[in-house]
């Protein structure tokens, strides 16, 4: 009690404190690191300078190519470590728990103690699995999410490859996630893990149907599927504010897909023990969890490149590297949002999850997408759009702005009008009914009335 | 951008590569008697299609094939499969339809040698030099001089299945 109300404030005080001491840090250094990256030519050109040490260019380009791919691939693994951490503190503390505390400073190093714990567990491969499949599943899942960092721009000048087709290839990417879970539940041998993936198939590609529909919106919005184009696009106006409805349809189908709270029915401890990862075991069970934690992550990463500028804040064009720390931050803010969902939402059941999915989201998604695309033309045909050459300024699309934003209210308050009147109608329905509306499944026969 | 090692470019090693890709892929799927196997070895096969119109500078093409083709397809084979357990381990190599089989593959092959390998009906044309974009992909299927008929047959086509496909599963009420 007396520990709450005498650092209350000065708990607070401290992270802010701390957190705007880094940032100045960080402006400071990032200034003249970045004007070092950029003139030092060994690190800016390598290829150059192989060539220059007498290497075949052919093989210097080679090596500078895959050292690029070594770090893209490398970075969201290493903040993975870090995550767990996060994770677990957040956890914690929304459950009034301290956690990890004891392995380093404010227990940091806890998570490289479980990496070894970990890398010290038995490799088990169950009797009657299918070995081959069993073994590269894992695998898959994190490859399907380290390839999408491949796409994602961390500042003007650093990103891994620029993709005419960007969204469509996290789309594409994306989905064989699903197959990873499939292939382990089915390699296993084991009815759990079965059951696990036969209910990941339903969930994990019913929510890919809204969350490709409402990234058609940033698409559209900037006119090009290139993330580097859809983050330029966003230099004056970010699109969240032009679509808060489309970004709120990708962060809730986003979390869905990655099969966590409230979403988590692919794991379900209560009814299937731990789904389709029931027989794997150390490093193979590790990985499949390191996929989810960057996948979470990730997921955060493209709110903030879709919907949130990505890259872009203050002083950007004037040093780049800032680029990346505000990447990391919008990414952080969604992050954290995620694992608040996840700590404090109770899980649905799997006909809740259907029909949130079928009867909200899809209609919501394809509304929006017309009306969106309804009112971008309309913005057009007046001439309130902004030029393309002033299309960086931020005045120049506020009136643009201020449509779609009506057009998005007026959407929401549809909508909510929409589920007010079904409330209202299931509850008129239970008080003429007398009795309580039976909550079955909707492949059940309807269970009799209370007459007896 | 060519990197010549040993006297193949690196778009050669990467056709090889994709080429291994496919048709081994395709081997496994018929020699496989494991129809989940098969599936899988169907969706490598799959992924090296993608590959080849990586190399055809049809970066789309690529991501539909991934998406369309193993994103969905693929699970849905592996799923139907799962479904019927009776089917994961075959004993029969040979069902009663083999030579119908036989039969339909080696017509495509000949058909695919006459047409191609010796240009029978007219030499091959040569890829034309300009590599349309995505855009003009898009642009040719809405304006309404190139492709935009097909295309709303396609999808009307499409929606028709899927009211279909929710009329067969309803259950009577």
């Amino acid at each position: 009690m007396t520990n709450n109300n005498s650092g209350g404030l000065g708990r607070l005080v401290a992270p802010v404190i701390t957190i705007v001491v880094l940032l100045a840090l960080f402006f400071l250094v990032a200034r003249p690191l970045d004007s070092f990256f950029r003139s030092t030519v060994c690190i800016n050109d390598l290829p150059g300078c192989l060539v220059d040490s007498g290497v075949n260019p052919d093989l210097a380009r080679f090596v500078s190519i895959f050292i690029g791919v070594l770090v893209t691939a490398t970075f969201p693994l290493l903040i993975t470590i870090l995550l767990i951490w996060v994770e677990r503190k957040f956890a914690a503390r929304i459950q009034d728990r301290i956690g990890p505390n004891r392995v380093g400073p404010l227990g940091l190093i806890q998570p490289l103690a479980d990496v070894l714990k970990l890398l010290g567990k038995e490799d088990i491969t169950p009797a009657g699995a299918d070995k081959w499949i069993y073994n590269s599943s894992p695998v898959i899942m994190v490859m399907s999410v380290l390839l999408i960092w491949a796409v994602v721009p961390f500042s003007p000048y650093h990103v891994g490859v620029d993709l005419e087709i960007g969204a469509l290839y996290f789309v594409a990417v994306a989905s064989i996630g699903t197959l990873a879970v499939i292939m382990a539940g089915w390699a296993s041998n084991n009815k759990y893990a079965l059951l696990g993936a036969f209910r990941v198939v339903a969930q994990l590609i019913s929510y890919e149907v809204p969350l490709a529909i409402s990234l058609l919106v940033p698409v559209m919005l900037a006119g090009s599927m290139s993330m580097v184009g859809i983050v330029e696009a966003q230099a004056g106006m970010w699109f969240v504010f032009m679509s808060p409805v489309a970004a709120f349809l990708f962060f809730i189908s986003s979390q869905a897909e990655t099969g966590r709270a409230p979403f988590d029915l692919l794991e379900a401890e209560s009814e299937l023990v731990a789904g389709y990862n029931i027989e794997y075991s150390g490093m193979k069970f590790a990985m499949f969890f390191a996929g989810e934690f960057m996948h979470v992550f990730t997921n955060g990463v493209l709110m903030a490149v879709l919907f949130t500028g990505g890259y872009y804040g203050p002083f950007v064009l004037d040093a780049p590297l800032l680029g990346v720390f505000y990447l990391l931050a919008k990414a952080s803010f969604w992050y954290l949002i995620s694992l608040w969902m996840r700590n404090a939402l109770p899980r649905v059941r799997i006909d809740q999850l259907m029909a949130f999915n079928w009867k909200f989201l899809v209609p919501l998604s394809i509304v929006n997408l017309l009306m969106i695309s309804f009112l971008l033309k309309v913005v057009q045909e007046i001439g309130i759009a902004p030029d393309p050459e002033n299309a960086q300024n931020f005045i120049a699309n506020i009136p643009q702005t201020i449509v779609l934003l009506l057009g998005n209210a007026v959407l929401i308050a549809g909508v909510l009008n929409v589920i007010r009147n079904q409330g209202r109608q299931a509850r008129l329905e239970d008080e003429v009914g007398g009795f309580t509306r039976p909550d079955t499944l909707p492949s059940m026969p309807e269970s009799a009335p209370a007459g007896d | 951008m060519d990197v010549v090692v040993g006297g193949f470019t690196a778009e050669a090693f990467a056709f090889g590569f994709l080429t291994i890709l496919t048709l081994g892929g395709a081997i496994g799927v018929v020699a496989n008697r494991n129809l989940v196997r098969g599936a899988v070895w169907l969706m490598i096969s799959l992924f090296g299609v993608a590959g080849f119109f990586v190399l055809l500078s049809a970066p789309f093409l690529a991501a539909v094939q991934i998406l369309v083709y193993i994103g969905a397809i693929g699970i849905l084979i592996t799923f139907a499969v799962m479904l019927t357990r009776s089917m994961t381990n075959l004993e029969e190599r040979f069902n009663r339809q083999w030579w119908l089989g036989a039969a339909a593959s080696l017509f495509l092959f000949l058909f695919l040698l006459f047409a191609v390998i010796i240009p029978y009906w007219g030499e091959v044309a040569d890829p034309p030099a300009v590599v349309g974009t995505t855009t003009d992909l898009g642009v040719a299927l809405v304006s309404g001089d190139q492709f935009v008929l097909p295309f709303e047959v396609a999808s009307l086509l499409l929606t028709a299945a899927m009211i279909g496909a929710i009329v067969i599963a309803r259950e009577d009420e």
